[in-house]
């Protein structure tokens, strides 16, 4: 059976007389003991689908059901079931870890001891501060707080929105070592980030962008269809080179990556070449042209034109 | 039973940790006890008054003697002719001219009758309603006085006359405080009970813990139940405060039973803080609820008989009042404090105030969805 099905899920805003499309006819299905990821920038509708799967929102049409239990009529039973982690910290600032812990796990009618295993191993690097009011942690410690109590029922979904937004580098990474520990208690895991270099981190992904899915496989088979060769160029004047290289008939697409650009071209021969005219051409100088892998962001933003 | 045992731990103790909500309601029914009953006082005072005496004589100077010994009027200006007087008022200095017109005593004794002119600043309506009532006593008694010692025999009048004597009942000295104190205290309890209840529970939409709330198990009648319970121990905490300063500071012991009191406070308060319940549930910012539950408090306190008598509104706002359970609750309080009503005697009241708990209760849960769209 698979934890999460999505099936052609609609949602429209209704502000005054103009209508959002949120989602726009979503349909995927997340395995049992999978991380998946949905990956897309602010305002793809990750967190309209996040809400609508944990039964916070009602979807214009579609069906969806989380852990066999449909979100509509079922919806009480995943309340039971379900971990959710809000993009927004909202745990009680003004109570102490203990205590907001203690409270989310009365709330399901459990208690700390019950599940300890489940979230010692997060729990033991704030439990020092067990006394501080949660109002006063960092953002690493809050989300490790809000990851604990999302955990302390020992649900069999977890949703997690944006957990890593605004957090630093280091906490990030830790945050997904976390995740993949849980995956291994058999927790299936929904994540959303607006960070491509975490996508490679979760089992298969969801590329989202303006309410629809571009792409639902697994990292590699998402690079794996990028099919044209790419290519990376660098000299002293970027951003003149930018606007050169799209100038050119024959490229396709050309975007800054960091402090290279990525460029491909319409037909999949002599990049180089190509590439080293426009140099000429352009007279720049310390030009780098090196052939690349596709990473995932390449991959979106290829999606994206289409 | 247990998660709402958990509720109400965690409620108590975020109430606990804001030192302002404890701070603001016991200072702030303190002051407005103590400042309120003693400002707020219907009988005016202090009417400065401009005398014009263009008579000049015994009789004109025992009159303007008589009405400044009433307590009532402060002589403030003394004018030889009208237009002298009038520009006092003017210049605010005075708020009500006498005229005593040349010939007063001499027409009084020869032709049986004297005109006087009394003028009154009507800018303020209750100074000059009042005032111009005073004076008008005042010049009655006098003339009296007169007629009293003219008519020395025969003994007994031949004219009729009907004399009125008064006796206040349940509050014998007219003691205007005992009269103003339990009605701020029902205001009191009323603004406790609308807003303080209703921000709580926006503040969990704003801070956004409401989303985890609403993805738990727990169900909508535990949820209500574990923000009203707290406000209504809190509120009852403050009630019992306000009838300890009534009585420490003000001597007002109540007729009635203390007991009348808390059992129809326990009523109005689930009616009351259901009323906050009904107003969190539309408003998504701490601002708005704060807003409304101003407005609407200060209508409901208007329209309560509180300060004025609800028997000289207009019939209209008459009606409106038996939609207000703030006036229910301060004509129970006056009853039981000042006539020692019993329980058997507010039934009505009672059974009024049940109608308006599960009104505003009952639309709160229905209105309260842990889901949206």
């Amino acid at each position: 059976m698979q934890a999460i099905v999505v099936d052609n899920i609609v949602m429209k805003y209704k502000v005054k007389k103009s209508v959002t499309d949120a989602l726009k006819g979503i349909s995927f299905a997340v395995e049992k003991g999978e991380i998946f990821g949905i990956i897309g920038p602010d305002g793809a509708g990750k967190t309209s689908l996040f809400r609508i799967l944990t039964t916070l929102l009602l979807a214009d049409s579609g069906n969806a059901s989380v852990d066999g239990f449909d979100v509509i009529k079922d919806y009480k039973e995943i309340r039971n079931r379900v971990g959710y982690m809000p993009g927004k910290f909202s745990l009680y600032q003004d109570l102490t870890i203990q205590e907001n812990l203690e409270f989310f796990a009365s709330l399901f009618g459990t208690s700390i001891e019950e599940n300890y295993d489940l979230v010692k191993e997060i729990y033991v690097q704030i439990e020092p501060f067990k006394t501080r009011r949660a109002g006063q942690l960092s953002g690493g410690m809050k989300q490790k707080l809000a990851l604990c109590c999302a955990l302390i029922h020992k649900p069999s979904v977890l949703f997690l929105d944006e957990p890593t937004t605004g957090v630093d580098a280091v906490s990030r990474k830790e945050f997904w070592e976390m995740l993949h520990r849980l995956k291994i208690q058999g927790i299936t895991i929904l994540v959303s980030t607006p960070y491509m270099d975490e996508a490679g981190l979760c089992d298969r992904v969801a590329l989202m962008q303006k309410g629809t899915l571009l792409s639902v496989n697994t990292p590699k088979g998402i690079v794996g269809e990028f099919n044209k060769p790419l290519w990376a160029i660098k000299a002293t004047e970027m951003f003149r080179l930018l606007n050169e290289v799209k100038a050119d008939p024959s490229v396709e697409s050309c975007y800054p990556f960091g402090q290279l650009h990525h460029v491909v071209f319409k037909s999949s021969s002599d990049g180089k070449e190509k590439l080293e005219q426009i140099a000429q051409k352009g007279i720049f100088k310390e030009v780098e042209i090196s052939s690349i892998e596709p990473n995932i962001e390449d991959c979106f933003m290829a999606l994206m034109k289409v | 039973m247990r998660t709402l045992k958990f509720l109400l731990q965690k409620e108590l103790l975020q109430i606990v940790r804001d030192p302002s909500i404890l701070k603001i309601l016991f200072i702030m029914p303190m002051i407005q006890l103590l400042i309120m009953p003693l400002a707020a006082d219907y009988e005016i005072k202090n009417i400065n008054l401009g005398v014009v005496d263009q008579d000049h004589t015994q009789y004109s100077q025992k009159l303007v003697n008589k009405i400044i010994s009433s307590g009532y009027f402060k002589l403030k200006d003394y004018s030889p002719t009208f237009h002298a007087g009038m520009h006092a008022i003017e210049s605010d200095k005075t708020d009500l001219i006498l005229e005593i017109p040349p010939h007063f005593e001499r027409d009084l004794i020869q032709e049986n009758k004297a005109p006087l002119l009394v003028s009154v600043d009507a800018i303020n309506g209750v100074k000059a309603g009042l005032g111009g009532a005073y004076i008008q006593g005042i010049i009655q008694e006098y003339n009296q006085d007169i007629r009293d010692q003219w008519l020395q025999n025969p003994r007994f009048n031949e004219q009729p006359a009907i004399e009125v004597t008064f006796s206040n009942w349940y509050n014998p000295n007219m003691n205007y405080r005992v009269f103003m104190v339990p009605g701020i205290l029902v205001m009191l309890l009323t603004i406790i009970g609308s807003s303080f209840a209703a921000n709580n529970i926006v503040r969990e939409k704003e801070m956004g813990t409401i989303e985890q709330i609403n993805v738990s198990p727990i169900k909508k009648w535990q949820f209500i139940l574990g923000k009203l319970i707290p406000f209504w121990i809190l509120a009852f905490g403050v009630l019992t405060f306000g009838l300890i300063i009534a009585r420490v500071v003000y001597g007002i012991v109540p007729v009635g039973h203390y007991l009348t009191i808390y059992v129809f406070a326990s009523f109005y308060l689930l009616a009351i803080l259901g009323f906050g319940l009904l107003l969190s549930t539309f408003a998504q910012t701490q601002q708005q609820s704060m807003l409304v539950s101003f407005f609407v408090t200060m209508i409901f306190n208007l329209l309560s008989g509180l300060f004025t008598p609800i028997e000289s509104m207009p019939h209209w706002a008459q009606i409106l009042t038996r939609f207000n359970p703030i006036a229910y609750f301060i004509e129970v309080m006056r009853m039981v404090m000042l006539k020692g009503s019993g329980l058997a005697d507010i039934k009505t009241q009672i059974l009024a105030l049940l109608g308006f708990a599960v009104f505003f209760n009952g639309w709160a849960i229905l209105n309260y969805s842990k889901r949206s769209g």
